[in-house]
């Protein structure tokens, strides 16, 4: 048994049963302490993976590969950024607790797992723990109804969620006789005797996790918890979660079910067109810019889909792309919408956003680049992201998902210009407050890397291709 | 490798947009530091980029000043960057254009002057980068990244319906571009790799050909514009302030035509033979239809639109001949097109300064206060007529010609665009400049200022030397164009001769 290849969710968790205490016992500012000791851990877990080892651990059920931890690097990248974004909102909303970190850092440690997996109950463990935290966190601002509201209704479906992927993981061993990734790989070698409970199992964990990743026709919790739950928690959400839960499903569908591609890949294409064609479309009639973001996480979903739906290493490499990019992008788009304030308020409409360029050029300036970034306009990092999908999806000949893609590519293009030409072409409104400066810091570093990827893609593309390989082995 | 002259061009907009944006103090000195900064990084890269027009080898088919960094070594794309003679005069154009588009903006915009100077600047490095890519996949970057300077010009520079223009233009452009990528990754995928000298002797299969052709038209036509989905065009026109018109008109049409004889005729010269009627047809179409359209028009901007449209019509006639009159026509066409439109939307723009107003009704007998402007006025619109002696008429004479060895009616029909062309022109110059003079405010209008002197002249030296001594720039391109014809004319051949055994 190896378990030092656990080590970083090992000492991840430690660290969290530390701060907890560490909070109980501190009187005063614990809570700056507690993030800051929060995001320590994260980058002591970062470390840990960038040098830890590689094998299988616990009896098979615990795996660490290349692809394990480049996902688990853009978790806990993705976390970093969403706890640093916490800090300044929670703050002037009054729900300022210590407990909020260290939820988020539990939720972090599920993810890992969930990436570690290569067994069906370690997977639905990591995902427990995962979906238990940020039921709690979206419904963290307990005395505001819509936070309620928001994690009662994130809980009850993805409760069900749970139970569907519960039992399509009991119908695939019922009828396979294991649960163990390797293994099942073997048993499913030959496709045509892969018995239907079998097949309808895997539906079953494809819904499941569909759901987590909030694919269409899985998605109608993602604009209620994206509105209600506080900002900090739903940047938390687009970020660490989706690339975990897109993680999980490319590792179970390409590893365990790899065999059954002509079984899926139908199903997961008709995902993401849905979800594409869904996200670019519902998103057009969105006021508020929290339930656009919704939406469009709901579409960057589809295009991240459309890679996995290939099955092949050229698919994972682009998705891997897809969501590293989606994760800045986001998380630096949040940071706009969390300096979205005037007279201590937070304001999430489109509206309040008019003529932004001319009290906050900088802010305009950087909303606009995380926009046109969404919208897949190159030299900014968006473009690349849908470039290597397309890329895989055209070589594997799938033209419908091809031609889908770009084109509901076009109506989402339109949303997001939308928002530009309400900050630079509309009359001003009154402007926002000053902003804090780790808003600026997250805004200004994913700003950065979005403008600058053109110029050396390389070293990312080539720690995707080397993570997609892992997968398929 | 040698100097990165093409790398130095291309970027050093982006520098002089970096010290714009670093400038500090209160809003007169910025306005007025930018406005210095933005012409001296310009005209630094026009005369660098003269170096070009001089050490340009024109006996040479070849792609000259090549630079290649390996960027995705693995995909084997690499920052590839050359001209050839079909490009290096489109670089030079886009480098003249641009100081004449910051000084002719050097009082008509106030606010925001200096976004206003950076999006002009990341403009120019995005044209110039474009023409000189000599990879597939960095053409496409700076082609569609075109959008971003430009949507903001339009929206927070333009005119009453700029939302609406802007956002029109910037959804129509991108519909056709993302289809061109979906064409542009096949490509990639087929021949492996993106280097564009290498794709054009690649040869696709017949059947591929067509829907590669396809999704590039649906890109190029949208940018050239062809009818019918030039409706974008006179919205934007008219909503851009003067130089967002300038270099809409002047560079970002030719994008289109460019791309036609850069990637679709050499790349798929059998799909190109195959929809040379359809191409025609839509040809004539927008020359006669367009044509008749700007006749009606009462907005001045939105006549030279129209007629833009035309002229682009006659260009893509010219392309698709396949042969060395037509091509060398029609790039004289966009080169001269380039000049003259951009001219006649300047020189719209000094009357809107002065009186805010694009309405024909509005003006008339202007001779009588302006003469140096009616002057000026009488040489562009001789030149967009065609007139022997203008830039405008070489074009159109060899497209005629080339166009004469396919058909005899598209010739006709084509070069009805002529006549057409000085009907409209001449009556708007009629209506504006002739008459009497009876409105107040006209009474007091100025002739042209030295900076707007300054503005004219270079244009009008250029539509002169285009018109009387043409060869110094159709050598550039000579032997590009007799290479592409032979190497066309030797696929066509190929084809018919399997077809031949096959049968």
């Amino acid at each position: 048994m190896n378990w030092t290849l656990a080590l970083p969710e090992i000492v991840l968790a430690v660290i969290g049963l530390a701060i907890l205490i560490i909070g109980v016992l501190l009187k005063r500012d614990a809570v700056t302490t507690c993030t800051m000791l929060t995001i320590g851990g994260f980058v002591v877990a970062f470390m840990l993976v960038l040098n830890g080892g590689q094998g299988t651990g616990f009896n098979g059920q615990f795996i660490a590969d290349g692809f394990s931890s480049y996902s688990k690097l853009l978790i806990l990248a993705g976390a970093s950024l969403a706890a640093i974004l916490s800090i300044d909102f929670n703050h002037k909303q009054g729900i300022e607790r210590f407990e909020f970190p260290v939820v988020m850092l539990l939720a972090v440690v599920g993810m890992m797992v969930m990436v570690s997996a290569s067994n069906l109950m370690t997977l639905y463990l990591g995902l427990e723990l995962q979906s238990l935290s940020l039921y709690v966190l979206a419904a963290f601002a307990r005395d505001d109804l819509r936070s309620s509201e928001a994690g009662l209704k994130y809980f009850v479906l993805g409760g069900l969620a749970s139970g569907l992927l519960l039992y399509g993981i009991s119908l695939v061993y019922g009828f396979s006789g294991t649960m163990d990734f390797a293994k099942l790989a073997s048993v499913l070698t030959n496709p045509l005797s892969a018995s239907p409970g079998v097949i309808v199992g895997m539906v079953f964990v494809l819904v499941g996790l569909a759901f987590k990743v909030s694919a269409v026709p899985f998605h109608m919790w993602t604009p209620d918890v994206y509105e209600g739950a506080p900002t900090s928690v739903t940047v938390f959400f687009a970020t660490a979660p989706k690339v975990a839960a897109m993680s999980l499903l490319m590792r179970v569908m390409c590893g365990p079910f790899g065999h059954l591609l002509a079984a899926w890949q139908s199903l997961i294409v008709i995902v993401s067109i849905a979800s594409m064609v869904l996200g670019a479309f519902a998103a057009i009639g969105q006021s508020n810019i929290k339930r656009l973001m919704a939406y469009s996480s709901i579409a960057n979903m589809g295009y991240a889909l459309a890679g996995l739906a290939i099955g092949n290493a050229d698919g994972v490499r682009g998705v891997l792309v897809y969501m590293t990019i989606y994760v800045f992008v986001a998380a630096g788009t949040f940071a706009c919408i969390i300096a979205m304030r005037r007279q201590g308020r937070a304001v999430e409409q489109i509206s309040d956003l008019a003529g932004l360029s001319t009290h906050d050029p900088l802010l305009a300036g950087l909303l606009s680049i995380f926009m046109f970034s969404m919208a897949g306009i190159p030299l900014l990092a968006g473009f690349f992201g849908k470039l290597y999908v397309f890329l895989a999806v055209v070589n594997a000949g799938l033209w419908t998902l091809a031609i889908v893609g770009v084109l509901s590519s076009v109506v989402g293009a339109y949303y997001y210009i939308r928002i530009i030409k309400v900050m630079y072409f509309d009359a001003p409104s009154p402007a926002f407050d000053a902003r804090a400066p780790s808003l600026s810091f997250v805004a200004a570093v994913t700003g950065l890397f979005t403008l600058l990827f053109f110029v050396f893609p390389a070293p990312v593309v080539d720690a995707a291709n080397v993570a997609a390989q892992a997968i398929f082995k | 490798m040698g100097f990165p002259l093409l790398s130095l061009i291309t970027w050093l907009p982006m520098v002089g947009a970096a010290i714009i944006l670093s400038i500090r103090g209160d809003e007169k000195t910025v306005a007025s530091n930018a406005r210095w900064t933005a012409l001296w990084t310009t005209l630094i890269v026009l005369i660098v980029s003269l170096v070009i027009w001089v050490k340009f080898d024109r006996t040479s088919a070849g792609f000259q000043f090549v630079e290649n960094v390996p960027w995705l070594p693995e995909y084997k794309v690499g920052y590839k960057m050359g001209v050839d003679g079909i490009s290096v005069l489109f670089v030079l154009l886009s480098t003249v254009l641009t100081p004449i588009c910051i000084l002719a903006s050097w009082e008509s915009i106030q606010t925001k002057v200096r976004e206003y100077m950076v999006a002009f600047l990341i403009l120019e490095t995005m044209m110039v980068g474009m023409f000189c890519a000599m990879d597939f996949i960095v053409f496409y970057m700076f082609f569609e990244a075109v959008l971003i300077p430009m949507y903001l010009i339009i929206g927070v520079w333009g005119g009453p319906r700029r939302v609406y223009a802007a956002v029109k233009f910037f959804l129509f452009t991108l519909t056709g571009s993302v289809l061109m990528l979906l064409a542009l990754l096949a490509m990639w995928v087929q021949a492996g790799t993106t280097d564009i000298p290498t794709l054009m002797h690649t040869s696709f299969s017949a059947g591929m050909q067509t829907w590669l052709f396809l999704a590039f038209f649906a890109s190029f036509a949208v940018k050239v514009p062809m009818w019918p989905v030039h409706t974008w065009l006179p919205d934007a026109h008219v909503e851009a302030p003067t130089a967002g018109s300038v270099i809409l008109a002047g560079v970002l049409l030719k994008m289109g035509a460019y791309g036609f004889i850069r990637f679709s005729i050499p790349m798929l010269p059998l799909a190109s033979a195959q929809f040379a009627p359809f191409i025609y047809t839509l040809s004539v179409v927008a020359v006669i239809y367009t044509s008749l359209v700007a006749l009606a028009q009462e907005d001045m901007k939105k006549l030279i639109a129209y007629s833009s449209v035309a002229h682009m019509g006659v260009v893509t006639i010219g392309l698709f001949t396949f042969n060395e009159q037509g091509i060398q026509g029609g790039l004289f066409m966009m080169l001269s097109h380039g000049v003259v439109s951009a001219a006649l939307f300047l020189i719209v723009g000094v009357v809107y300064d002065r009186i805010h107003s694009r309405e024909i009704a509005r003006y008339g007998g202007l001779a009588d206060r302006m003469p140096g402007y009616a002057f000026a006025f009488m040489l562009f619109a001789m030149a967009s007529v065609g007139l022997p002696g203008t830039a405008g008429f070489v074009g159109e004479f060899l497209v005629i010609l080339g166009a004469l060895q396919v058909n005899f009616w598209l010739a006709i029909l084509g070069g009805a665009g002529m006549i057409l062309g000085a009907a409209y022109t001449l009556y708007l110059y009629r209506r504006v400049i002739f008459g009497r003079l009876t409105r107040e405010d006209l009474m007091h209008i100025m002739d042209l200022s030295p900076r707007e002197w300054a503005v004219f002249v270079p244009l009008i030296v250029l539509t002169m030397w285009m018109g009387i001594y043409p060869s110094s720039f159709t050598g550039f391109w000579d032997a590009s164009v007799a290479a592409m014809v032979k190497q066309h004319t030797a696929a066509l051949l190929e084809t018919t001769k399997l077809a031949g055994v096959m049968h």
